[in-house]
């Protein structure tokens, strides 16, 4: 309607109501977390606490690259591959000693991100299309450069990446927070922020308006390319061995969910890295609740995927006319 | 009238949205073979009670009769299958399917197999559309067919339908001059067949040309009906608005600005892409508006487009204030003080999700980043300045610019490219789809930005509208250039003349190649 709208005018359950539509995640994860401080036992101790929060730094990493994909209206399969380029890569490298497997690494991320990119960005593809055939190729590719063995690593400092703690935090868990950080700074207050918003709202509008849009995509997906290799290289030092064949799998079903139900739309246009961090520890802490009450965890995927369909069906209410 | 011939009654439909009530207290009556125009202001109400009407909302308060009987649809399908279609702007049809496919779609002849019987469905849709005038190939997937044929296809198919009431909603916007007229054919046909027929339109002279009586809307009531004949148009346009008559004459005309033209700020030259434009040359002084004519697919949009840069070009240049701008994208050409409207603001201009804030300055981010970060003060005061300067009416800098209605989206667009100082305006029909109110004052901000001394491109379908605010006038057929008109020759029986083809009367020009 044309007329300004007086948001409070109405019954002031609407605006409660809307207030919940954007927080939603938040009000979920309180309450299972609250759920599970009174009745799980075990559960109300740092290192319980600690050790999910290390957990979930997998999925958030590779949930944060995936929210400035998905803000363009894009999507990126290939996360899961990615992690398993990053673990194929890191121990052929170990040899030079550490930082140089890992930056290595992350370089070969970044390349796999900016190919995914360069197929949406400058050859046209749907990002669903062109992050398939990394999503395909990827693993197996990762799985060459090692000939599909299993490859340890005793490298101390290597492991340090996860072992080590800050002020008593683990390691995972500080480089996934400053990178949450860096993420949501560079959505919300960037210029490039600003231009991932504008070619996931209106790609053409965006165009037009003079902003770099192809620029702007490969940008996304490389980023995602280099997040997603941190969480490789961590879940590789957790392992203590390179294992491209279940590093990352199936990882980016439970990242994209986390995303939606973080409140960012696969329409694009819209982002929330806030919600984006709570979504993927809320996909933990629930299955971590089923394991530690001794529930089949299989429910979990029940109530997970329920979740979604309650997520994605609260965003649509607030699209209505 | 008596009731009973009314196929279509509303009473007393009141209807409130969150902070907003967008009808109230409606009543109004639709007679069988009779055409009523709806109009109002965008927000008046008019789509809020077409949805009503069709079922996609229920309302709060109120009645709603078809053919004598107290009806309550739950959904549009409901509506339809009770005999009320409704073509809007956009149509609903299948892109990919072919008409005959769509005219069928979900009752498709059967043969005795069970299977479609194409044959049949071919042989019907063309019976279909011949009876009223349509020519089109049915076995061409739509998206093949221009968009005015493709509405033609909607209509007809809700025709079909046994439709008892078709409702239009703005259903030229996108139509050129001679599909109108097949549209005007179809709308006698069904009212001789006893369809009522619900007209919305911005389009006022269409309206006395189709329509027998008026609906008008202001804030979500209905404010006068009655027998068009009775109501002149500048009443018309009086009532709409909710003021005096007087008040809406005054405009600044061309004649205003006269020899106010500068030096030449833009020089666009041969420009050729694939397609269209062909060869086409314009220069526009700082001061002057210039308008670019010619029928739909004529080569206007391409031509504005080639000169922001964002059509490969073949061959030519664009200069602005003497330098050449370095062509193959919008954003070059934006450095350079060019600045660009498009035609179809929800496909190109406007990114809904996003504020009008974030939406004024969407072109301005180059200049508000300060080592990547966007500098928040700056914004805020550009921001606010210019939704001062050009009255956006919003709830605030927050809303999303989806939400807000045609007059002031394009009011945010204008915003957009004005907080860039630009040099040079290209404007794809500023005009398009929005209200009486809001038109007036966009042609006013035009003209006052002319005299500010900028350089104005005006690309608009209306004769009328493009005479009285143009400087001078290029005219494109065929992607080429047919023509130029100036001074006294600019006048609308010129223009369409010279739009059409009539090369009889057509003045010469030195400037233009007018080997169209």
């Amino acid at each position: 309607m044309a007329r300004p709208t007086t948001a409070d005018a109405g019954p002031g359950g609407y605006a409660i109501l809307v207030r919940l539509r954007n927080n939603g995640v938040y009000v979920a994860l309180a309450l299972l977390v609250l759920f599970n401080l009174f009745f799980t036992t075990n559960f109300a101790t740092a290192g319980t606490i600690l050790g999910l929060l290390s957990q979930a730094t997998f999925v958030l990493l590779v949930a944060l690259g995936l929210t400035l994909v998905i803000g363009t209206g894009g999507i990126d399969l290939s996360v899961g591959a990615i992690m398993a380029i990053a673990s194929a890569v890191v121990p052929l490298y170990l040899g030079y000693s550490w930082p140089v497997a890992v930056i290595v690494a992350l370089i070969f991320c970044v390349l796999a991100g900016m190919l995914n990119g360069f197929l949406v960005a400058y050859v046209g593809m749907q990002p669903i299309v062109a992050t398939l055939a990394l999503f395909v190729g990827g693993r197996g590719f990762a799985q060459v450069l090692v000939n599909g063995q299993l490859q340890t690593i005793s490298d101390p400092g290597f492991l340090a990446l996860w072992r080590a703690t800050v002020f008593g935090v683990p390691m995972p868990v500080v480089v996934a927070a400053v990178a949450a950080l860096l993420v949501g700074l560079l959505a919300r207050q960037t210029t490039f922020g600003r231009y991932v918003l504008a070619v996931g709202g209106n790609r053409t509008a965006s165009y037009l308006s003079g902003h770099p849009v192809r620029v702007v995509l490969l940008a996304v997906y490389a980023i995602s390319g280099l997040l997603a290799g941190l969480a490789g290289i961590l879940a590789t030092a957790r392992l203590a061995a390179g294992d491209p064949a279940t590093i990352g799998l199936l990882i980016e079903l439970d990242a994209i969910a986390a995303v939606v139900i973080g409140g960012t739309p696969l329409s694009g246009g819209r982002m929330n890295v806030g919600g984006t961090v709570a979504g993927a520890i809320l996909m933990l802490v629930i299955s971590a609740t089923f394991v530690m009450n001794n529930i089949n965890p299989i429910y979990a995927q029940i109530l997970k995927a329920a979740i979604i369909v309650l997520a994605v069906y609260i965003q649509q209410g607030r699209r209505g006319s | 009238m008596s009731e009973q011939d009314n196929i279509l009654e509303v009473r007393g439909v009141t209807k409130g949205f969150p902070g907003v009530l967008a009808l109230d207290d409606v009543s109004f009556g639709l007679g069988t073979g009779e055409v009523h125009a709806l109009v109002g202001e965008n927000g008046a109400g008019k789509s809020t009670l077409i949805k009503i009407v069709t079922g996609v909302h229920r309302p709060d308060e109120g009645e709603i009769f078809f053919a004598g009987e107290r009806v309550s649809f739950s959904s549009p399908r409901e509506a339809q299958e009770a005999g009320i279609s409704t073509i809007y702007q956009d149509t609903n049809l299948i892109s990919l399917r072919s008409v005959a496919q769509n005219i069928f779609l979900g009752r498709e002849p059967r043969n005795r197999f069970g299977l479609t019987d194409k044959a049949r469905m071919k042989r019907e849709a063309e019976e279909l559309l011949g009876r009223y005038g349509i020519e089109a190939d049915v076995t061409v997937p739509v998206r093949s067919l221009g968009v005015g044929v493709q509405q033609m296809v909607a209509v007809a198919k809700a025709v079909s339908l046994d439709a008892r009431v078709v409702i239009m909603d703005e259903p030229t916007s996108s139509l050129e001059a001679r599909e109108v007229e097949t549209l005007f054919g179809v709308i006698r046909q069904l009212r001789e067949d006893g369809v009522g027929v619900l007209y919305v339109s911005h389009r006022l002279e269409e309206l006395y040309e189709i329509c027998e009586r008026v609906i008008v809307m202001r804030d979500g009531k209905v404010v006068h009906t009655g027998d068009l004949e009775e109501l002149p148009r500048l009443e018309l346009i009086a009532t709409m608005l909710g003021r005096e008559a007087p008040e809406i004459e005054e405009r600044t005309t061309s004649s205003a600005r006269e020899n106010a033209t500068g030096e030449l700020v833009l020089e666009a030259r041969g420009l050729t892409t694939h397609h269209a434009p062909r060869d086409v040359s314009i220069e526009v002084h700082a001061g002057e508006v210039v308008g670019l004519s010619g029928l739909l697919g004529s080569g206007r949009t391409e031509t504005a487009k080639a000169m922001f840069g964002a059509r490969h070009l073949d061959s030519g240049s664009v200069s602005v204030d003497g330098e050449e701008v370095d062509p193959g994208s919008p954003a070059q050409a934006i450095k350079s003080g060019l600045a660009f409207v498009p035609e179809d603001r929800k496909a190109e201009g406007i990114i809904p999700e996003l504020s009008v804030r974030e939406n004024i300055v969407a072109a301005a981010l180059p200049r508000l980043s300060r080592a990547g970060f966007v500098s928040k003060k700056e914004q805020d005061e550009l921001v606010e300045r210019f939704m001062d300067r050009l009255g956006i009416k919003a709830s605030g800098p927050d809303q999303p610019a989806g939400e807000l209605s045609g007059g002031n989206q394009q009011k945010v667009m204008l915003a957009r490219w004005l907080c860039l100082e630009p040099k040079v305006l290209l404007l794809d029909e500023p005009t398009q789809g929005i209200d009486v109110g809001a038109k007036a004052e966009v042609q006013r901000l035009i003209s006052e930005l002319a005299q500010d001394g900028l350089g104005v491109v005006m690309i608009d379908s209306e004769p009328e509208e493009i005479v009285e605010g143009s400087d001078r006038v290029v005219v494109l057929r065929d992607g080429g250039v047919a023509g130029m008109l100036s001074g006294e020759e600019l006048t609308e029986q010129n223009l369409v003349r010279m739009i059409a083809g009539s090369e009889s009367s057509e003045p010469q020009n030195n400037e233009e190649d007018a080997d169209g």
